[in-house]
This record gives structure tokens, sequence and C-alpha cells, in this order.
């Protein structure tokens, strides 16, 4: 969404989304997994689950905005240890902004 | 002057009453460590209780790990100063990247509060050094998160430099290495319950010692770690500390005496 107009937003909304990394246990994931059965749903497999953090980050554009979330998603948010963190802009407030990511956003 | 060791209180610490009590068992003097001050007051050693600090939000420990008490422990650990986690403040540790791994939900899914065997893979860690030949260590564990993992590379790094602290056990002993082993209460990977930094001056430990030391709780094996740690601290803090045995069962004794 990097090619959507966003200059003149003041804020800009993330999904940071966080998940077991490959080949750490998720016994989460399984347990889950293992219900599905009961509901009559067979050859689902691989079952993870992860988290989904958003947040509303004030910067003057887009890359300092990101920058922000970068850090908070590798210090706080996901473990990186045991987590992969993937960033999505979901939305921007405050100005001329892009199309599809404004109109997602909820800008609170 | 008896020797100084500190308990930090998070919200939702609920175990730093216990590890106080233990303290002053040993001898020591507890000293409360608020977590929105950076101070230390002096202490010679540093205990994060066991609880669920910031209502285990976001990940267990994650959110501790950066209240303002925590810079100050960790410029502490990073001095040599003695820092021990338990439970809750394992969690911590692991979260800051004081102590290799992390601890996840367990293999079972379930919250585990029973009593564990554990078996100590030195003597001459400053956690480690009363233990004596009393093993294996009997006292409780009670988490949810408390598996602990690592990668390959980690582990084997940790097993040969001597990291490794403590092991559950069964109640022979035997290390319960596998994940699955029934004496393995999380599923932590090589049985692995207790590990340290690279410096030896910071450890984790998912078991409670300092919910083990009187017969009247079910075991004292607990003592030998407290005791341990303040033994240690005390000699760090040099010779103006020193350690009175307040119960008459000083670390000193405990080390020598009869420990079956």
């Amino acid at each position: 969404m990097s090619d959507q107009p966003l200059a003149a937003a003041l804020a800009f909304r993330y999904a940071v989304h966080v998940m077991p990394k490959a080949g750490i246990l998720d016994p989460q994931g399984r347990a889950v997994e293992r219900s599905m059965p009961h509901l009559g749903a067979t050859g689902v497999r691989d079952v993870r689950v992860g988290r989904r953090v958003e947040l509303t980050v004030e910067a003057t554009d887009e890359a300092a905005a990101r920058a922000v979330v970068e850090r908070l998603a590798a210090e706080l948010l996901a473990n990186p240890l045991i987590e992969a963190y993937a960033i999505a802009l979901i939305g921007a407030v405050g100005g001329a902004v892009g199309g599809a990511a404004a109109d997602r956003g909820s800008g609170t | 002057m008896t020797v100084r060791v500190g308990v930090v209180v998070f919200p939702g610490s609920n175990c730093d009453a216990d590890a106080m009590h233990a303290l002053a068992l040993e001898g020591a003097e507890p000293v409360a460590l608020w977590h929105e001050s950076p101070e230390l007051l002096g202490v010679a050693g540093v205990i994060l209780p066991g609880g669920f600090s910031y209502g285990d939000y976001l990940r267990a420990g994650a959110l501790a790990r950066f209240s303002p008490v925590m810079r100050s422990v960790a410029d502490f650990a990073a001095a040599g100063g003695l820092v021990l986690g338990i439970c809750n403040g394992f969690q911590v540790l692991a979260e800051a990247g004081l102590v290799p791994g992390a601890l996840v939900r367990n293999r079972s899914l379930r919250f585990v509060c029973r009593e564990v065997t554990l078996v100590p893979e030195r003597l001459d860690s400053p956690f480690t050094i009363a233990v004596g030949e009393r093993r294996p260590l009997r006292m409780p564990v009670a988490h949810g998160e408390g598996c602990y993992v690592a990668d390959d590379a980690t582990l084997d790094a940790i097993e040969r430099d001597g990291r490794v602290l403590f092991r559950y056990s069964r109640p022979d002993g035997t290390p319960a290495i596998g994940p699955d082993d029934a004496a393995n209460p999380n599923g932590s990977l090589r049985g692995i319950a207790g590990v340290a930094n690279a410096g030896g001056n910071v450890a984790g430990l998912m078991p409670h010692p300092e919910r083990a030391t009187e017969g009247i709780l079910g075991s004292d094996d607990g003592r030998a770690i407290v005791a341990s740690l303040v033994r240690s601290a005390a000699a760090r803090a040099g010779g103006a500390a020193r350690v009175v045995g307040s119960t008459g069962a000083g670390p000193t004794q405990r080390a020598t005496g009869a420990t079956a």
C-alpha cells in the first residue's frame, strides 16, 4: 500500500500479525485442530494460532510511522525467539489519504 | 550488617512475600523493590518473584520487562550482580533477554500446579553452592507458560557452557529430558527447569524454591537454592555483610549438614 497517496496524513493505522515461528510448538493450534473433527470438518491441518494487534501511530509520514511500528513489533509485540511478525498498513487519517487503505482504517 | 537481597514487586506478583520469608529464613534482610522505582536500595542480590505481572498480558513477562525497575536490574546484572528469576520472574528475564530461551505455553495446554523433582547440573553456581548432596530437590511448580524452548544451536551452546542449572527429574533423580516424560511437567526441551546467563550471575528457574522452605509446606529443599543465593550475595557484598542464621539453620550448616 506504499503507493497510496498518504503524504498529508497525520496518523497511520497498522495491523501487526504475530505468529509462532515455524518449528516452535504451538499447543494452542494443535488443540484447536484436534477439536475440528467434532464439527465434522476433515482434511484440515497445520493450524497455528497467532495474534493480531492494531495500533494508530501519529507521524509526519508513513515511513516514520512504520519505523515506530517495526521497533514496537520487534521489541514488544513479538518475541523474535519464538514469534514472527508481519506489519500491514490498514488505514490513515488526517489528510488526503488514498483509497482502499483509508476506507478500511478505523482511525481511532 | 546483614546482607540485603531485593525482591521486586510488580503489579500481579504473588510470590513476593514468600520470597521475602525465604530470604529471612536464610538470614538475609529482604528488601521490597517497587516496580515503578529504579532504585535498588543497595541490595547485593535481586529476586524476581513468581506471579502474573501485568496480568500476563501479551506474553508472560513481556510488559514487566519494560518497567523502571527492570532497567536497573539489567544494569545490576550487567555489572555482575546476582539476579534470580523464579517462575514469572524467569519469564521476565527471558523476555528481557537476560537469560537465553523463552517460556511458552505448557505442552499440555493446562496450568500445572504440583510438586516436581529436579536435579542440579552443577554445584558451583552462585545459585547451587549450598545444594550439597541434597537431590533430587522437591518443590512445587505453578504455571501455564513454563515450557522452555530455544533453538538447537542455543540449547547446544548452553549445555556446552554449563548454563543449564536444573533439569526436571523423576523421583529417583533421573533427568526427565524428553518433552513428553511424565516427570517433565510442561514439555520443556531437554527437561530444562533452570538456566543461567553467560556470566553465570543471572538465573531463571521455573519451580518455586521459596514455596518449599519448611517441612510443614511439604518440603524444605527450596532452602538450598535460596541459601545459595544469600551466601553468594553475602560473599559479593564483601566483609561488611554477613548472614545471620535466624532460624539456627543457616546456609553454612545446611551445606555441610545432613543432606540426604
